[in-house]
């Protein structure tokens, strides 16, 4: 678990620092000079890690100025490379020359930290829309969250193509249909896509900067509103990332509980997601079908946990409602239901040429640029790259329950509604199994205060893929800062390369089958 | 295309009557409801539901009105892709600085008479997220708001009786 540390250690020589201040001990920390940043990423690049986050973290309360973070992620291990910037001189190295992922989380960082990535191509403000103040960086320490932004005048630089016959369709941020805000400019001649660029922040609540308000105990119920649809998956992130800051043994049956929910959410969305995929290529009956499933999920989870979405029921510590005899028997007994109804209206998916005629071949996301791009979670496994925390960094309890998921390499739309056939298949499995094997016990611990200046890390496999959480404890032990990264801050670079020589028409099948979160990504 | 029809058979209709609601009030004012449906908008009530900065979780049971189970067409509700023949605007919040402008912009395109409904805790009163740079509270604090639907998010029954509400009042 230490050849990436190993590695830049090698490249770095003294330069590279252990940082001992990260929990779990599993994650690995260095920390470079500022100008050894990018050296450090050319050489974890070229041992085939991938980039899984960058962020920055106000450190001046320790008389630090600022910490920027690289997190890199290869087979089992996460490694995490830390730069120290001072106040007096705000820039760090771009990473985007080897990774071009780093690309919007670099441009994030600067527009909301205030830190200049030199080299990044692009300065244009991410997330900041142009009529905010220049500096205004709101995960400063020294902003006030309180105050009201004025509005200055701006214009965002789009990027065109020009030529004859070409043209350009605005679209949003108020969509046609029942989704989240964000625009697409698209460039295209006649029906042929030549360029689409996403701009997203208008779900932008400042959810990074009011964890930093509330105590470890209340964020709980803001990570569980980062993204409504992975409710499970945010609470399990962030109480993982707080467990870990503090130590805190979980019981058993807590963990086995938290795959439980983990799971459902997991099917429940994908079935969702197929039949809308369905329906966006005119094929109205499985929409109805697969929602008419999901909604029965939907129903045992409101009877049984209290919430149709459980949000809440994972919290630091463990799990907030626990299940009972019945309760396995109910969900037992819906497994059963689900798996022949499922298998039933994926024959009809299967079998329909007219589906088949629209869902293949479109919106390749290539296997090259998805590794380019480290792309995470299902859009990774239906374009050749075998990624799933439950199987490379396994949490409790997949180190105990094997998980196998499918990798299809076509990168289609077809391959990123097959990949979710195969993980209901597989979660129905992983359920039933759960619950084969439960353990007896409490379904809670008390969680701890952190000591201060300490950082917490967690990834879970949510449905959409990976969730990274970095928590930082501050003066008091109180929260520094809490960094939020959903899959969706990644996979949203791959709809941009996927849509490339599709037609116009064709942009919501390719958009809903990565269906990516708005709200987890703007936050 | 016979497995179509046979799963279309077999699955027949799914469609449920309203749950009995707990208030008596309503139960007593949901008919009239329907009717009010069919007397004050022809039969037929548009919808534009706009996301000026939910967690999408609302979206979801926004979605789910339209499932077969709940099937909200039945009683006239359709949601349209355009404000400009909108009869209600379905509001989720708080409503972030970023979507202000659009918000009052798709405002500005639903003609009168119109009625707006905020959707959840945080469309009702900024919920978690409250007031700050970034969030600027309940969907009140933007444009002229009718009635409100509290829930985090609200069960599709909740958002019925809510439309239904709104209607009414």
């Amino acid at each position: 678990m230490i050849r990436l540390k190993n590695l830049v250690m090698n490249v770095l020589g003294d330069d590279a620092k252990e940082d001992d201040s990260i929990a779990p001990s599993s994650v690995m920390s260095l920390i470079v000079p500022r100008k050894r940043f990018a050296e450090a990423a050319r050489a974890l690049k070229k041992d085939y890690a991938l980039l899984a986050g960058e962020w920055a973290a106000d450190e001046t309360a320790f008389n630090r100025g600022f910490g920027v973070y690289a997190c890199y992620r290869r087979e089992q291990e996460y490694l995490i490379v830390k730069t120290e910037v001072p106040v007096d001189d705000t820039t760090f190295p771009s990473l985007t020359k080897k990774f071009a992922a780093a690309y919007r989380f670099e441009r994030q960082i600067q527009s909301l930290m205030g830190l200049t990535p030199v080299g990044n191509p692009d300065d244009r403000p991410w997330i900041k829309h142009e009529d905010w103040p220049a500096d205004a960086w709101p995960l400063r320490k020294s902003f006030n969250a309180a105050r009201t932004m004025p509005r200055v005048p701006g214009e965002y630089r789009w990027i065109r193509a020009e030529g004859e016959g070409i043209y350009e369709v605005p679209v949003g941020p108020v969509h046609a249909g029942i989704i989240e805000p964000g625009h697409f400019r698209f460039q295209a001649m006649g029906e042929d896509v030549i360029n689409l660029e996403e701009k997203l922040g208008y779900v932008h609540k400042g959810i990074e900067k009011r964890f930093e308000s509330f105590s470890w105990q209340e964020a709980s119920r803001l990570a569980a509103r980062v993204s409504g649809d992975t409710t499970v998956g945010h609470s399990l992130a962030y109480a993982r990332s707080v467990e870990a800051l503090t130590g805190t043994i979980l019981p058993e049956r807590a963990q086995w509980l938290r795959a439980l929910f983990l799971e459902r959410e997991r099917i429940a969305n994908h079935l969702g997601d197929l039949g809308a995929i369905c329906n966006d290529v005119a094929f109205a009956i499985l929409l109805y079908q697969f929602h008419r499933l999901k909604e029965r999920l939907l129903r045992t989870n409101l009877t049984l946990f209290g919430h149709r979405f459980m949000m809440d029921q994972v919290v630091p510590g463990g799990a907030a409602v626990d299940i009972d005899a019945e309760g396995i028997k109910t969900i037992l007994a819906e497994m059963d239901w689900l798996a022949r109804e499922f298998e039933r209206l994926v024959i009809i998916y299967d079998e329909n040429p007219s589906v088949e005629d629209r869902v293949r071949d479109t919106g390749v996301l290539k296997p090259e640029q998805a590794r380019d791009l480290c792309v995470v979670g299902f859009v990774a496994r239906a374009s050749g790259l075998n990624l799933d925390c439950r199987i490379h960094h396994p949490f409790p309890p997949y180190d105990r329950i094997s998980v196998n998921v499918p990798v299809l390499i076509s990168g289609d739309v077809h391959a990123r509604a097959w990949v979710r056939v195969e993980e209901v298949r597989e979660s129905i499995r992983i359920i039933r199994e759960v619950l084969k094997t439960l353990p007896e016990g409490k379904i809670s611990e008390p969680v701890g205060a952190p000591v201060p200046d300490r950082s917490g890390f967690a990834a879970i496999e949510g449905w959409r893929g990976e969730i990274l959480y970095w928590v930082q404890s501050g003066p008091k032990g109180e929260i520094n800062r809490c960094m939020v990264r959903d899959p969706s801050s990644v996979n949203w670079l791959g709809l941009e390369q996927c849509i490339h020589g599709n037609i116009v028409p064709d942009f919501p099948v390719c958009n809903k089958s990565f269906n990516q979160s708005y709200s987890g990504n703007d936050l | 295309m016979i497995r179509i029809l046979k799963q279309i058979f077999r699955t027949g209709i799914v469609t449920e009557s309203l749950p009995p609601v707990s208030d008596p009030e309503l139960e007593k004012i949901g008919p009239q409801l329907e009717e009010a449906i069919k007397r004050r908008f022809r039969r037929s009530l548009a919808i534009r539901q706009v996301d000026a900065g939910s967690c999408n979780g609302c979206e979801l049971e926004i979605h789910a009105i339209n499932n077969p189970i709940y099937n909200c067409e039945r009683f006239g509700i359709h949601f349209t892709a355009s404000p400009r023949f909108a009869d209600m605007l379905l509001v989720t919040g708080p409503v972030s600085r970023n979507m202000e402008i659009a918000l009052r912009r798709t405002y500005n395109a639903t003609p009168p008479p119109k009625l707006v409904v905020a959707v959840g805790d945080c469309g009702c009163n900024g919920g978690i997220f409250g007031e700050s740079y970034a969030s600027l509270g309940g969907i009140d604090k933007v444009i002229p708001v009718n009635a409100c639907i509290p829930g985090c998010p609200p069960t599709p029954t909740a958002l019925l009786q809510g439309i239904l509400r709104a209607i009414g009042g």
